[in-house]
C-alpha cells in the first residue's frame, strides 16, 4: 500500500488537485449560464435552478447572433490566411538559399518583438485615412481588421514552420524537380501535404489567439454590428455588471463551441505537431 | 531586391520546360486569375489616391503592382515569389505603424497638440467665440454623417431670412443645395440627404460635444444655444501675425507662440489648452527617466512587470511539468480522462475567463469569497491584486504548458531513465539529472516567448484589475499596471490623450523584451540554425 501510494498514489493526487483547480470556474460558468436569475450576485457553484433564459435572452436582447458570425469569419479567414502565408515564407526559408536569407529570418523575429498592438495608436491614425479613402477596407469592416491581423503572418509561426520543413528530406524535392516538377509543383503537392500537421497546430493557435483577441477590435469595430465576440461580450458586463452576468456566461459557453469544434477536428494533429514544434524549438 | 541562389543544383531556378500538362496549365490559370486580381485590386485602390491628390501613394502603389507582376512573370526570384505576400502585409501593417509609432515619440502629438499652428489658431478664435449684442440667430439642427451615437457632428443652420440651409463642422460652413434639404415651418431642418438628423434625446446624450463645436467664419464662429438655436458670435481672442501672439480683446492679455512647445505661453508661463504639434525630439524619453512625478512609478511598474512575467511563465511551467510528470505512467488510470478535462481550460475563451475571474474576485458576491466566507476586497490591496492576477494566469497557461510538457517527455526515451535507475540514481536525482535537461533543451524557446507574450499581456491586466489599486496621489498609475496597460490608459485613458509619451514607453517596452530575447535566444541553440 505503501509502495502504491509512493508511485501512483501522488500522481491521483496531484491530478486531483488540479483537476479541482481547473473546473472550478468552468462549472461556475456553466451554473450561471443556466441560472434562471441571471444575475452575478445570485450565481453559485452549484446550479440552483435550470433555465434557459439566459440563452434566448443573448440572441433576442443583444446581437450576439451577429457578434458570433463576425468572429467565426475574422478568426477563419485570418487564421488560415496566416498559416498559408507563413508556409510560402518557411519554404524559401527552409529550402532556398539567396542573399538576404539570415538578415530576413533575423528581422522577421524582430519585428515580431514589437508587438503590434503597442502600435495601436498609429493603426489608429493610419486606418482613420484608410477610413476615409477606402471604407471598405477602413474602420468596422471586418475585411480591414482581417488585414490588420495578416501584418503580424510572419513571425514566431514561420520559424515554427521553417523548423518542421527542415527535417523533411531534401531528396524529396530534389527527385520531383528532377522528374520535371516546378517549384510550385514540390511546394503544393508534395511539401504542403507533409506539413499538414504543423500547419494544423498553427491554425488552431491562431484561431484560438484571434477570437481572443480583444485590444485592437475593441479599437477599430464600434458600431454595434461590426463587433466581435470579446468586444461586444465587454460591452455586456462593462456597465451592467451584476445584472447581465447570466447572459454573459451563456455567451462564453457558446464561444467555446468553435474552439473546442476546431480542437476535435484538429486533434489528430495536435499532440504530434506540438511535440514536434517543442523538439525542434 | 537581387537574389543570389547558391543552394544545391537540383532546386536552383531554371526556366521550366515548357510542356502542356495538365498540372502546369491549371496553374498557370490560376496565376493569371491571381494576376488579374491584384491589377484589379491596385486599380479600385488607385482612385481615392488621385482624387486626393495623393502622388506618392499612387507612385508607390503603381511601383508595388508592376514590381508584383514582374516578379510572377519572371521565371527568376524564385525564393522572393514565396516571400513577397508576407513582407507586403507585414510591411504595411506592422512595419509601419512601427516606424509611425518611433517618429511620434520624438512629437508632443496629443490632445491639444493634434494638427498645425494654423489649425490651433482657428480653433483658439472660434473657442472663444461669444454671443455679442446683435449677433445673427440660426435654426439649428444637430445632424451627423455617421452613427448617431458616435458619428461627427453636423450643424445644419438655417437662415431666418433666406431660408437657406448650411452645414458647418469645425472645419468650416458650406452650403447645401436647397433639393436637398427639407426645412420645417419652423426653420429647422427635418432632414437632409447624406446627413442623418439627430432626435432630441439623441442630441442631448451629447450634448457636452454639441456645446463644444464651434463653426469657424471669418469674423469669429458659430456656436449652439440649447440644442435648436446657433447664433454667429465674435472671437473673443485673435491672432496678430505681428507680434506672432494671440491677443484677448477685452483684457489685453496676450499668449506668445513658443516653437519648441508647440503652444501659446503667456508672460507668466501659463499656456492655452489648445496647442499645435511640433518635433520635440528627446524629450519624451528624458521625461520618463527624469520627472520624478513619473520615474518613479515607471520603475515601479517595471519591476512589477518583470515580476508578473516570471512568475506567469515559471508558474504555468512548473504546474504542468508537475501535471505531465505525474501523469506520465502507464499505472495512472484514467489517464485520458484527466488529460481531456485539464486542457479544458485551453478551450474556453480566455478573454471571456479573465473578466470570469475578475467576478469570482468581486468582494460583495464573488464567488471566492462566498466558498471561503471571507470578505477580502482582492483588487484593493496591492499584495491580494498581484496574487490574484496571477493565480489567473496560471489557471489560464498551465493547459499549454502540460500538452508541450506531456510531448516533450513523450519523446525522451525511457531507457535513459531505467538507465540511470540501475546505475543508483534516485528517482529525482535522474529527473534533476537526464530528464529535466534533455527537457530544457526542447521547452526553453516555448517558455522564451511565454514570458515575451506574459510581459505583455495586455488583457490578463485590463479585463481583471484594470490596473487597480490605484495609490491616492497618482491615478495613472496602478499597482497591478503593466507597462502595457499603463501605456494604453495614457493614449486613450480619460485624462487627455498624450500620444507622443505613449509611443516612447512603447519603444522602452520593445528594447527591453527584444533584449531580454536577444540574451536568452543566445543562450540556448536556437539561432544557430540560421547559421546552417
Amino acid at each position: 500500500m505503501t509502495r502504491w501510494i509512493q508511485q501512483v498514489g501522488w500522481r491521483h493526487l496531484v491530478g486531483v488537485l488540479v483537476l479541482a483547480f481547473a473546473m472550478v470556474p468552468i462549472v461556475f460558468v456553466v451554473s450561471a449560464a443556466f441560472n434562471p436569475l441571471g444575475t452575478l450576485s445570485s450565481s453559485e457553484l452549484v446550479p440552483t435552478g435550470a433555465s434557459l433564459a439566459n440563452f434566448t435572452g443573448l440572441f433576442s436582447g443583444t446581437g450576439f447572433g451577429r457578434w458570433f458570425l463576425n468572429s467565426i469569419v475574422i478568426a477563419s479567414v485570418s487564421s488560415i490566411a496566416s498559416v498559408f502565408i507563413s508556409a510560402l515564407a518557411a519554404y524559401a526559408f527552409s529550402r532556398r538559399r539567396f542573399r538576404g536569407r539570415r538578415v530576413g529570418l533575423l528581422s522577421v523575429l524582430l519585428i515580431q518583438m514589437f508587438p503590434q498592438f503597442l502600435a495601436i495608436v498609429a493603426i489608429f491614425l493610419i486606418f482613420s485615412t484608410v477610413t476615409d479613402r477606402w471604407p471598405a477596407i477602413g474602420f468596422n469592416t471586418s475585411s480591414g481588421l482581417i488585414l490588420l491581423y495578416l501584418g503580424g503572418a510572419l513571425g514566431v509561426n514561420t520559424w515554427l514552420m521553417k523548423g518542421f520543413f527542415d527535417t523533411l528530406p531534401r531528396e524529396l524535392d530534389e527527385s520531383a524537380t528532377m522528374d520535371g516538377a516546378s517549384h510550385a509543383q514540390v511546394f503544393f503537392r508534395i511539401l504542403l501535404p507533409l506539413v499538414a500537421p504543423i500547419l494544423a497546430v498553427t491554425a488552431l493557435l491562431a484561431f484560438i489567439g484571434t477570437i481572443n483577441e480583444f485590444l485592437i477590435a475593441n479599437v477599430f469595430l464600434t458600431d454595434a454590428g461590426a463587433k466581435t465576440l470579446p468586444v461586444g461580450l465587454y460591452g455586456l458586463v462593462a456597465g451592467e455588471r451584476n445584472a447581465n452576468f447570466g447572459m454573459f456566461c451563456a455567451g462564453t459557453l457558446l464561444t467555446a463551441i468553435p474552439t473546442v469544434l476546431v480542437f476535435q477536428l484538429l486533434q489528430r494533429y495536435i499532440t504530434d505537431g506540438l511535440t514536434a514544434g517543442a523538439v525542434k524549438g | 531586391m537581387s537574389i543570389m541562389l547558391d543552394g544545391p543544383a537540383t532546386t536552383q531556378a531554371r526556366p521550366a520546360p515548357e510542356d502542356d500538362r495538365p498540372g502546369r496549365t491549371s496553374g498557370s490559370l490560376i496565376k493569371i486569375v491571381l494576376l488579374g486580381l491584384t491589377v484589379a485590386i491596385a486599380v479600385w485602390a488607385a482612385f481615392p489616391l488621385a482624387e486626393n491628390r495623393a502622388w506618392t501613394g499612387l507612385a508607390v502603389l503603381t511601383a508595388t503592382t508592376a514590381g508584383l507582376l514582374y516578379l510572377y512573370l519572371t521565371p527568376r526570384h524564385i525564393p522572393l515569389k514565396y516571400l513577397a505576400p508576407g513582407t507586403i502585409l507585414l510591411i504595411l501593417f506592422q512595419v509601419f505603424p512601427v516606424l509611425y509609432t518611433a517618429s511620434t515619440a520624438f512629437t508632443n502629438f496629443g490632445d491639444g497638440h493634434r494638427g498645425s499652428k494654423d489649425e490651433a489658431v482657428v480653433a483658439i478664435q472660434a473657442a472663444s467665440v461669444t454671443q455679442v449684442p446683435g449677433s445673427q440667430q440660426y435654426a439649428l439642427t444637430v445632424a451627423t454623417t455617421g452613427d448617431p451615437a458616435t458619428g461627427p457632428l453636423v450643424f445644419l443652420i438655417t437662415d431666418p431670412a433666406t431660408r437657406q440651409v448650411s452645414a458647418g463642422d469645425a472645419d468650416g460652413l458650406k452650403a447645401v443645395p436647397g433639393g436637398d434639404v427639407t426645412v420645417g415651418s419652423t426653420g429647422r431642418v427635418t432632414s437632409a440627404s447624406g446627413y442623418t438628423v439627430l432626435t432630441a434625446g439623441q442630441a442631448g446624450l451629447r450634448s457636452a460635444e454639441i456645446t463644444a463645436l464651434a463653426v469657424p467664419t471669418p469674423g469669429g464662429a458659430i456656436r449652439s444655444s440649447g440644442l435648436s438655436r446657433a447664433y454667429e458670435g465674435r472671437a473673443g481672442r485673435t491672432y496678430d501675425g505681428g507680434c506672432d501672439c494671440i491677443r484677448d480683446t477685452t483684457t489685453g492679455r496676450t499668449w506668445t507662440a513658443d516653437e519648441s512647445a508647440g503652444a501659446f505661453v503667456d508672460a507668466g508661463g501659463e499656456r492655452l489648452a489648445q496647442g499645435w504639434k511640433v518635433t520635440i525630439g528627446f524629450g519624451n524619453f528624458t521625461r520618463v527617466l527624469t520627472d520624478p512625478a513619473i520615474a518613479g512609478p515607471f520603475l515601479r511598474t517595471l519591476v512589477w512587470n518583470f515580476g508578473f512575467a516570471i512568475a506567469s511563465t515559471g508558474g504555468t511551467f512548473v504546474l504542468g511539468l508537475l501535471l505531465a510528470m505525474a501523469l506520465h505512467s502507464p499505472r495512472v488510470q484514467g489517464r485520458t480522462a484527466y488529460r481531456v478535462l485539464l486542457v479544458l481550460p485551453y478551450a474556453m475563451p480566455s478573454f471571456a475567463m479573465l473578466l470570469v475571474w475578475r467576478d469570482m474576485f468581486n468582494t460583495d458576491f464573488g464567488l471566492i469569497n462566498n466558498l471561503f466566507g471571507s470578505d477580502v476586497d482582492w483588487f484593493g490591496g496591492s499584495a491580494s491584486a498581484r496574487l490574484a492576477v496571477i493565480l489567473v494566469q496560471l489557471w489560464l497557461g498551465y493547459p499549454y504548458m502540460f500538452l508541450v510538457a506531456t510531448g516533450a517527455l513523450q519523446a525522451i526515451p525511457r531507457e535513459l531513465a531505467e538507465a540511470s535507475r540501475i546505475d543508483g540514481a534516485s528517482a529525482w536525482g535522474g529527473f534533476r539529472r537526464i530528464t529535466l535537461p534533455l527537457l530544457m533543451v526542447a521547452l526553453t524557446p516555448l517558455l522564451i516567448s511565454s514570458f515575451a507574450f506574459n510581459f505583455n499581456n495586455f488583457n490578463a491586466i485590463y479585463l481583471t484589475t484594470e490596473g487597480a489599486p490605484f495609490p491616492a496621489d497618482n491615478p495613472a498609475n496602478g499597482a497591478t499596471d503593466l507597462l502595457i496597460t499603463y501605456t494604453y490608459r495614457i493614449a486613450f485613458g480619460g485624462g487627455g490623450a498624450q500620444y507622443g509619451y505613449a509611443a516612447a514607453i512603447s519603444i522602452f517596452i520593445f528594447l527591453i523584451v527584444a533584449v531580454v530575447s536577444a540574451i536568452s535566444f543566445r543562450r540556448t541553440r536556437h539561432l544557430e540554425e540560421v547559421h546552417s
